[in-house]
């Protein structure tokens, strides 16, 4: 025993040291970029919102004082109740349309597939920016196709950019934007599914229905997963089209329409800096929580 | 099932933790600009400005103003080593953001910034601009008209020059006014008769617009001698229930109730167009306007005319500052001197009868006295004699207004508040009360003593 011991020992001095270094030369790299554009400006942001500037007095620590204001602050619970009212409507519509189409392509049926594919992806690659300003011409109802539509047939629809109609129009817009390129995730998906599995079940005289919900639709959980992950996360950073649109809806898009709105107005007409990182922070760790939660529920079905 | 648990555990903290990222950007902290370039307590003669012109060197200003474009070459045919770069940074709002921005970063600061009188205590308190009294600004008493020399004053300071001013005045259509017979109203009442009055004959006309402008709205309620805002350095006080405000909330909710103002932003394209085919019939502005009108509203030509402001009471005489913009030089600059060269030479100089002739409004009391000045005919009013009309306004504006130390943000939370009474039932007053609520919160956070 004590041979064997005295053999040992340096055996495993040498490997300790060792093996603190091989990997950390293949990782550091890696993490060297990492921490600088990643976790620094977290570490940053958690620092910020720790302190107060005030243009009488300075600037001071006041510790979790912000957090305490983020939590009570109504403006800020409105706007998040505002992007989740829009999370709850808006994500499962454009998930739906996304859906069909891609199992419309998918189904072989279509003429002109690839044309039909290409147009409805082709939104995604035109800027939001640009989108927004499209649609916000089209909502018009003093000078754009809303108010020459009116003109033209006598007619009064309503206004889309009203206090009733914005966040529904704002949808729109998204809709129209992303529903290309979840249909895309979607497509890829199917087209992963063996062809013998479709053989399969045609000779058990499943009709096309059928396949789609035994089949396709089980075979879709895993994106439809991810795809509802990343729209929650962009329904909660909803920010350039109520951006854009301001200028149009000057009196319904408050300054805290959405909660990254909120924080870009905070920081950047109020000049509260600290304030802006302390909602920033709160509203990221919101979606980390609800997008772990829904991930959560996901993988539990898929068991 | 393709996706591990774990892996989307760890896409969902990537994305949500970008969403943080994301406002830090613009997080730097705002202490940063008070560096030692202060500029105060030195000392600078006139002679020690004009040896830096000669030098030369060069400076960047950020305007919106358009008649400054004359002004740049003049200046550097006139002092040859010295350049300027002219840099238009947006208008109002846009520009002070922009600005706040490079102070609050530390760089990409310019040496003279274009900043509206309701913005400069602001940037003043900041500590942003450098005090001018040393530079030989204490001496210019007299030079400028009272009410925009008053608002370059904060504390014992100047932080800037007076570029322009804008008492206000009634512009109006003449064209669409004659075909409707509608007589140039001299109160309000009688203005919002007009309003009725040719919004009935022609429901696609208007007799001005207005969607909720914080601008426009505390003027109307300095003319109406409504004192909202008392300023005693870091005391201040907010009410906006005094009997000036009401006079001019009573009038204005009617124009509102009863949709009579058009429902376009002011500088939209909708309203460049809105006030060249006769849709926006009038405008209440301030005397900035002509240069802007000329330039932007070409099918106008001939059409438009000026007339006094309406009073509220017959006989009355009173108007309000609406806008007006001073130069200001930054604490931040390296090339002060340069700087204070080139407010003198645009604000004072031979650069102020170049802006005049562009059609802009002077602060210089020289030039709004002297006969060229009063005398002008422009062709784009039909030959009238205008400035008579808009100087004798720079002379009856309501005295004791003051704006808040941090108007800046104030006037962005307006359509938050006051906004409601144009697309709801929310009433001016009450929004009006909003806003204050809302002011009187941020002062406080901000560390004044709100009384």
């Amino acid at each position: 025993m004590a041979e064997a011991q005295a053999v040992a020992t340096p055996q495993v001095r040498r490997s300790a040291g060792r093996r603190s270094w091989r990997g950390w030369q293949f990782v550091g790299p890696f993490m060297a970029v990492f921490t600088l554009v990643f976790l620094a400006p977290i570490g940053y942001s958690i620092y910020l919102s720790l302190f107060q500037t005030k243009l009488i007095g300075g600037t001071s620590f006041v510790g979790v004082d912000n957090y305490r204001t983020a939590l009570s602050d109504p403006q800020f619970w409105s706007s998040f109740g505002r992007v989740a009212l829009f999370l709850a409507v808006q994500v499962p519509i454009m998930l739906c349309i996304a859906l069909l189409v891609a199992l419309a392509i998918d189904s072989g049926r279509l003429y002109g597939k690839a044309f039909f594919r290409v147009s409805v992806f082709l939104p995604y690659a035109v800027p939001a920016v640009v989108a927004t300003l499209m649609w916000g011409f089209m909502y018009g109802s003093q000078f754009g196709l809303i108010g020459d539509i009116n003109d033209a047939f006598g007619l009064s629809l309503p206004d889309p950019l009203s206090a009733r109609l914005l966040l529904a129009s704002i949808g729109n817009i998204v809709t129209w934007e992303f529903a290309g390129y979840n249909m895309l995730i979607f497509y890829s998906a199917l087209k992963v599914i063996p062809t013998s599995l479709y053989e399969a079940a045609e000779i058990d005289g499943a009709g096309q229905l059928r396949i789609v919900w035994a089949i396709k639709i089980p075979a879709l959980r895993g994106a439809l997963l991810i795809a509802t992950i990343f729209s929650i996360i962009g329904s909660f950073q909803l920010f350039t089209e109520p951006a854009i649109l301001k200028h149009l809806a000057l009196n319904v898009i408050t300054t805290y329409y959405t909660p990254n709105y909120y924080a870009y107005q905070l920081s950047f007409s109020g000049q509260q800096q600290n304030y802006s990182a302390t909602v920033a922070i709160v509203m990221g760790v919101i979606t980390m929580v609800i997008a772990y939660l829904v991930q959560v529920r996901g993988a539990r079905k898929a068991v | 099932m393709t996706f591990g648990r774990r892996r989307l555990l760890l896409s969902g903290i990537a994305m949500a933790a970008s969403l943080a990222l994301g406002a830090s950007g613009c997080g730097s902290s705002g202490g940063g600009s008070k560096s030692d370039t202060s500029g105060k307590s030195a000392s600078v003669s006139d002679a020690d400005v004009q040896a830096a012109l000669n030098a030369g060197g060069s400076i960047t200003v950020w305007a919106w103003e358009p008649t400054l474009k004359q002004v740049v070459p003049a200046f550097e045919s006139k002092y040859p080593k010295v350049k300027v770069k002219l840099v238009n940074a947006g208008s109002s709002k846009d520009q002070y953001t922009a600005l706040q921005n490079a102070i609050s970063a530390g760089s990409g600061i310019p040496d003279v910034a274009q900043i509206e009188y309701f913005a400069l205590p602001q940037f003043a308190l900041g500590k942003s601009l450098a005090d001018l009294t040393g530079y030989g600004a204490d001496k210019l008493t007299g030079t400028f008209s009272p009410g925009p020399w008053n608002s370059v004053h904060e504390g014992k300071g100047i932080y800037g020059l007076p570029m322009d001013s804008g008492p206000m005045a009634l512009f109006y259509n003449k064209e669409v006014f004659d075909k409707y017979k509608i007589n140039v109203p001299t109160t309000w009442d009688e203005y919002i008769q007009a309003a009725e009055k040719l919004h009935a004959a022609d429901p696609k006309k208007y007799i001005t617009n207005d969607v909720g402008d914080a601008g426009f709205t505390t003027s109307m309620i300095w003319q109406a001698g409504g004192k909202p805002y008392q300023v005693d350095g870091t005391k201040v006080a907010i009410n906006f229930g005094d009997a000036g405000t009401q006079k001019f909330t009573t009038a204005w909710q009617q124009l509102i109730s009863k949709k009579l103002v058009a429902p376009f932003e002011s500088w939209s394209d909708a309203w460049f167009k809105g006030l060249g085919d006769g849709t926006i019939a009038s405008l209440t502005i301030g005397a900035w306007m002509p240069a802007n009108l000329e330039t932007g509203v070409k099918a106008g030509k001939g059409k438009w005319r000026v007339a006094p402001m309406p009073q509220w009471q017959a006989g009355g005489t009173a108007t309000a500052e609406n806008g007006g913009s001073s130069l200001a030089v930054t604490a931040a600059s390296q090339q002060k001197k340069l700087a204070y060269g080139f407010l003198k030479f645009a604000d004072i100089d031979d650069g102020v009868k170049l802006r005049v002739d562009g059609g802009a409004f002077p602060a210089t009391t020289a030039t709004l006295q002297s006969p060229d000045f009063l005398g002008a005919a422009p062709a784009y009013f039909g030959g009238q004699k205008i400035n008579e009309v808009l100087a004798q306004s720079a002379k009856n504006v309501a005295p004791g207004w003051s704006y808040l130390p941090f108007q800046v943000y104030a006037n962005s939370t307006f359509n938050d508040t006051v906004g409601k009474a144009y697309i709801s039932g929310t009433t001016l007053q009450d929004g009006l009360k909003a806003w204050q609520e809302g002011s009187i919160k941020y002062g406080q956070q901000q560390g004044f003593t709100i009384k």
